[in-house]
């Protein structure tokens, strides 16, 4: 791959891959990061070894993508361009869907997604797809996460190259302030302000940094983007380093996350061969690069100052603020830090412009917003939908409901930072403030349905060991409170709960909420607030129970 | 999640430098942000992080033992013991827990003889619990070595383990 010394390289180099392009080409899209769970990979070399064998290699393109989203199919494939997707492909089926869909054109029934006994065999007609917006992954589950060629050709690296092409840094703030765009890692802060703090901070040197330690229990959103996009991430942190000044970035992967790595590391290797990372990009007085950091396993390192120290090399442990890392960061300097798949969206906004990212969503919750649905919904996977889509269309529109004879009870969202949604809030539009109303929190986009059969109690007992667990041990009314809470819900669940717990909880809670350090202590308490707030019932039930063994885990519905 | 850090003496009477050395030798000048990528690389050629090793990490990179101890001891993915041949991450995450990972945990315990954190005695498997494998879809799962298993059942749990 050559260099590309100016913008107009770029365009040309995009032109000349377009003009490469057979529209009379099929292309079998194969899911084989999330999916390689369930044997994709072998799908993948089936389907390769086949191509080969029949010499269809000219007819036929075999693409190993990132997430297509259905996760609840996996194995998933989409044949394109008629648009045929099929789910829980096996090698065995390789052979036939080759000859009858590939070089017949038939729809092979029993791989169709099925809705209510309906075979749906394509994929702009199944429900799961057709109430999605997406935009942050556009790309995913359609290109090849490991040829940024397929970015490019689509439109890849063009934001970055309008930016260097005439935009100062402060038109680009002012583009990501008017576009409301906020953070997507639960927080929600304004990301144009950020940068504008950090544009504004003194200091020659500075950094931005991904946080990609997508620590909460059932969020995936960040380890499909990183997999199955990685260059829309690496766009949207140059696109924020031009407009703070940073010449150094680091992205902080988690380390149960391999494959992103995997893909990140050849993204990064292909973008410097095109000098899209590196010294004077596209020509222009910019240089920038980047560094991945590879996660320890701690989860407290998604804390922003936990992170840095981590990044330094030392304990991730929080540190009080301020300063914030926008004055005083890494090794002491200004550092912008925002979340993968905040950054997922920068381009967009840049390319086709804050005014059209402003029309999606509501008037506080701009653009879209990627959820992780799991649980006890049908349609498990990854869901993206604008700002403002209600828990209903979310769980049984896109989700298809819950399994079974079973109810909706709530949906957990936030993971161990947020709350339980019950039945009634099911027609509220989500957003950042909406969500926060009803006790729980947009946090990174995590939503775990539960049916009739969950105990609320557990479930806080279950996030509060989790949060006892992960708690650094750094300010008292986070280790202590999250230690004597875990304790007063576990004698809960036992049985063994006392009349005045329910209080003493409220108390606990309520303390640790105030004077914890980090974001990590600070939202502890909020499953069991949630849940006594909804779910107070079940807290007196078991209560009154007293002395009764009850069981400690929940029932298993599968 | 506990480490058993009083151990280290005891499994490391003569443990062979030349990988870690050759690790280090990669950076001229380490520094404290080195410490961690130094940690992971020398960990996974040997499999833990014995104390001789750590030792020589200490007097390579010009930081203390105790800092180096400090460190490995926060993160979950460091290990000071020998780990058995294969590691199984069960996943506790929000989805598997509601999906029946308890029952799962504890046929895995009874099946091996062992708990949460421990390795067999005959160095087989280590098995630990980890917060999300990130792949709730395939709820309950556990991950043996780079391999998931998802959907998984106490049967199906049993009769994957007396496959290795």
């Amino acid at each position: 791959m050559e260099r590309l010394k100016n913008p107009d390289e770029l365009v040309k180099l995009r032109k000349s891959l377009e003009s490469q392009h057979r529209p009379d080409m099929i292309r079998v899209l194969i899911c084989t990061t999330g999916c390689r769970a369930l044997g994709a990979e072998e799908v993948y070399k089936a389907f390769k070894a086949e191509i080969e064998m029949l010499s269809l290699k000219d007819k036929v393109e075999i693409v190993d993508t990132g997430c297509q989203g259905l996760c609840a199919r996996a194995p998933v494939l989409t044949i394109e361009p008629m648009g045929i997707f099929y789910g829980r492909v096996t090698e065995a089926d390789v052979t036939e869907i080759i000859s009858r869909t590939i070089l017949k054109g038939e729809v092979i029934e029993r791989l169709c997604y099925t809705d209510a006994g309906k075979r749906i065999p394509y994929i702009q007609d199944i429900p799961f797809y057709g109430k999605q917006k997406k935009i942050v992954l556009k790309n995913c589950g359609t290109i090849d996460p490991k040829n940024i060629h397929e970015y490019i050709l689509r439109d890849g690296y063009a934001a970055i190259s309008k930016v260097l092409s005439g935009m100062t840094p402060d038109n680009v703030i002012h583009e990501i302030k008017n576009s409301g765009l906020r953070g997507r890692g639960g927080a929600g802060f304004p990301t144009g302000n950020k940068w504008e703090f950090v544009k504004n901070a003194a200091g020659d040197i500075k950094y931005i940094v991904c946080n990609g330690d997508e620590g909460d229990p059932g969020a995936f959103m960040d380890r499909a983007v990183l997999e199955g996009d990685p260059h829309s991430v690496i766009e949207g942190m140059l696109i924020g380093a031009y407009a703070i000044g940073s010449k150094k970035g680091f992205i902080y992967v988690r380390a149960e996350y391999p494959i992103a790595v995997e893909h990140l590391k050849i993204a990064i290797e292909q973008a410097r061969q095109l000098g899209l990372l590196g010294e004077n990009i596209l020509g222009s007085h910019f240089s920038f690069d980047l560094e991945i950091k590879m996660g320890a396993g701690a989860f407290v390192c998604g804390e922003e100052t936990a992170l840095i120290a981590s990044i330094e090399g030392k304990r991730g442990m929080p540190r009080p603020r301020p300063p914030f890392p926008a004055t005083s960061g890494l090794w002491g300097k200004p550092t912008n830090i925002n979340n993968v798949e905040t950054f997922a969206n920068v381009p967009v906004i840049i390319l086709k412009g804050s005014e059209f990212y402003k029309s999606i969503g509501t008037d506080t919750g701009k653009g879209t917003k990627i959820f992780a649905l799991a649980g006890n919904v049908k349609n498990t996977g990854l869901v993206e939908v604008p700002m403002g889509t209600t828990l209903r269309e979310i769980v049984f529109d896109i989700g298809g409901g819950i399994p079974g004879r079973k109810k909706f009870k709530a949906a957990q969202m936030g993971g161990p930072s947020g709350g339980c949604v019950p039945a009634e809030h099911l027609d509220l539009p989500i957003d950042y403030e909406t969500v926060k109303e009803v006790g729980a929190i947009m946090g990174s986009g995590g939503l775990i349905v539960m049916d009739d059969s969950a105990s609320m109690v557990e479930i806080a007992r279950y996030f509060m060991e989790f949060c006892q667990d992960e708690s650094c041990g750094k300010c008292v009314p986070c280790r202590i409170g999250t230690k004597r809470m875990l304790d007063i819900l576990s004698r809960i669940t036992k049985g063994q709960g006392k009349e005045e717990d329910i209080g003493l909880l409220k108390e606990l809670a309520e303390v640790t909420k105030t004077a914890s350090l980090c974001g990590l202590g600070q939202t502890a308490a909020n499953p069991v607030l949630s849940t006594i707030r909804y779910y107070l019932q079940e807290y007196e039930e078991l209560i009154n129970k007293k002395n009764t063994q009850t069981s400690s885990q929940p029932s298993p519905t599968t | 999640m506990q480490k058993n850090v009083s151990s280290c003496k005891e499994n490391s009477p003569s443990v062979d430098l030349t990988q870690c050395q050759s690790i280090l030798s990669k950076y001229s000048q380490p520094t404290h942000a080195d410490l961690i990528p130094i940690l992971q690389l020398v960990q996974d050629a040997y499999g833990y992080l014995p104390k001789d090793v750590l030792i020589e990490i200490s007097v390579k990179t010009r930081i203390p033992l105790s800092k180096i101890h400090g460190v490995v001891t926060f993160y979950s993915q460091f290990y000071m013991e020998p780990r058995g041949k294969h590691t199984i991450k069960i996943c506790t995450g929000t989805a598997c827990h509601i999906k029946g990972a308890p029952e799962i945990k504890k046929k895995i315990s009874d099946v091996l003889q062992i708990q949460e954190g421990e390795t067999t005695s005959d160095y087989k498997f280590t098995y630990k619990p980890v917060a999300c494998l990130g792949t709730c879809f395939l709820a309950p799962v556990m991950m043996i070595d780079d391999r998931y298993y998802g959907k998984l059942t106490t049967e199906k749990t049993e009769n994957i383990l007396k496959s290795y």
